[in-house]
């Protein structure tokens, strides 16, 4: 079972952190076939936000195959959400291990880190569109 | 159909108008934010929405039907006053009971389990409740009475942060529960903005924006760059707000175009601040 937890200066909408949190849970193992995700009443009970925040985040995940809405019964992690397994790939791990030891002895933070990360990823999907945009 | 409707509403008192002209409509289902300036005319609305007040003019529709002070009509509206006024002397279980005998159609059960769920010991006295119990219990009230529609009028203000905190879920968990339509009059933007999918905007006795967030959200832009461009883009939208200097200037504009590629979409705080700095955009 996850418990979400809501990050209010971060800048990033209640919607988007719940999405995040359901992902990267599933990618970590935390979340795993069958499991359940907490009913909307209980997080909005334990976060005060909007019903439909939760409903649409869930659609969401649902949308992606990540999980399974059983009306009346619950929302579940889906088999094929394990396919993220590749994510636990060791060497694709202990590549990426190298490389934040190498950018420390550069004597980069975490965020500078999160910084050259995020704009790799935004490069390659501009080269990937060809259109530019993020 | 309709939680709640105006149309032409006006509310004077002397020769003062608290409310002119309101025209806004409130979808069943929603979860309303209430904004404006203190003396926009927001606790008038609540008022006349809720039968203490009457018009001056125009309509107010509760459910497709007038409001008004008769039983039927009070029991369709449960309204919690920013006061939170409840009897000193009374047990909580004894507010209760007395609910229950007043309220045709009352939930005592599902009251009970709220109080419950908020820890409230039933055997104390209104009197001796914290802040953010009194409104759990004002709450537990209100939704007792199984109206479709719920008005709180700064239902947070003066909590402490884990009691607002409470106080929201309770309130997120009961709409969750129930469908119920609330319209909740606040001054904390951020917060309205994760609790709310509506928005009314007063001032100063008018709606100055009404609708849903994500398509008011749609409608506006925050554009950056030299002035001259903000004054090439009066040409598509209407300047709601703009600050900066000549060379770098950054505007909050109106459009009617949905999918208008410039700028960036705003959030719901940066758009009603916008309109509360500049009393006469459009």
């Amino acid at each position: 079972m996850i418990e979400f937890r809501l990050d209010r200066g971060s800048g990033v909408t209640p919607y988007l952190q719940l999405i995040r949190q359901v992902r990267q849970a599933v990618r970590l193992g935390r979340l795993r076939e069958g499991d359940r995700l907490p009913p909307a009443r209980e997080v909005v009970a334990a976060l005060g936000i909007n019903p439909n925040t939760v409903h649409k985040a869930y659609r969401e995940l649902e949308h992606d195959g990540l999980v399974r809405s059983r009306p009346g019964v619950g929302t579940f992690v889906t088999a094929g959400a394990a396919a993220s397994d590749a994510a636990q790939d060791p060497g694709v791990r202990s590549g990426l291990t190298d490389w934040v030891e190498a950018a420390e002895r550069a004597g980069l933070d975490h965020e500078d880190m999160r910084a050259v990360f995020d704009s790799v990823l935004a490069e390659r999907d501009a080269a990937r569109t060809g259109s530019g945009r993020t | 159909m309709n939680a709640l409707e105006t149309v032409a509403l006006s509310r004077r008192r002397r020769r003062v108008w608290a409310l002119r002209d309101c025209d806004l409509a409130v979808p069943e289902g929603a979860v309303t934010a209430l904004v404006g300036a203190n003396g926009a005319g927001k606790t008038t609305l609540l008022h006349v929405a809720v039968g203490l007040l009457a018009p001056t003019d125009g309509e107010i529709l509760v459910f497709g039907r007038p409001s008004g002070r008769r039983g039927a009509d009070l029991a369709r509206v449960a309204f919690v006053a920013q006061e939170k006024p409840l009897f000193g002397s009374f047990t909580v279980a004894e507010m209760l009971r007395f609910a229950n005998a007043t309220n045709p159609g009352f939930d005592l059960a599902a009251a009970r389990a709220r109080i419950a769920e908020a820890d409230i010991d039933p055997r104390r006295r209104a009197a001796r409740l914290s802040g953010g119990q009194r409104t759990l219990v004002a709450l537990a009230l209100a939704l007792g009475k199984r109206a479709g529609l719920l008005l709180l009028d700064e239902p947070l203000a003066e909590l402490d942060p884990l009691a607002r905190l409470q106080v929201r879920g309770a309130l997120m968990a009961a709409v969750a529960e129930t469908g119920a339509t609330v319209v909740l009059s606040s001054h904390d933007l951020a917060e309205l903005a994760e609790t709310c999918d509506h928005l009314v905007l007063l001032d100063r006795g008018r709606v100055r924006l009404a609708g849903e967030v994500e398509a008011l959200r749609d409608r506006h832009r925050v554009i950056t760059g030299p002035g001259e461009a903000a004054a090439d883009v009066r040409e598509l939208a209407d300047v709601v707000h703009q600050s900066g200097t000549e060379r770098q200037t950054t505007a909050l504009i109106r459009t009617h175009l949905p999918d208008l590629p410039l700028g960036e979409r705003p959030g719901i705080e940066e758009i009603v601040l916008g309109y509360l700095r500049r009393p006469e955009a459009p």
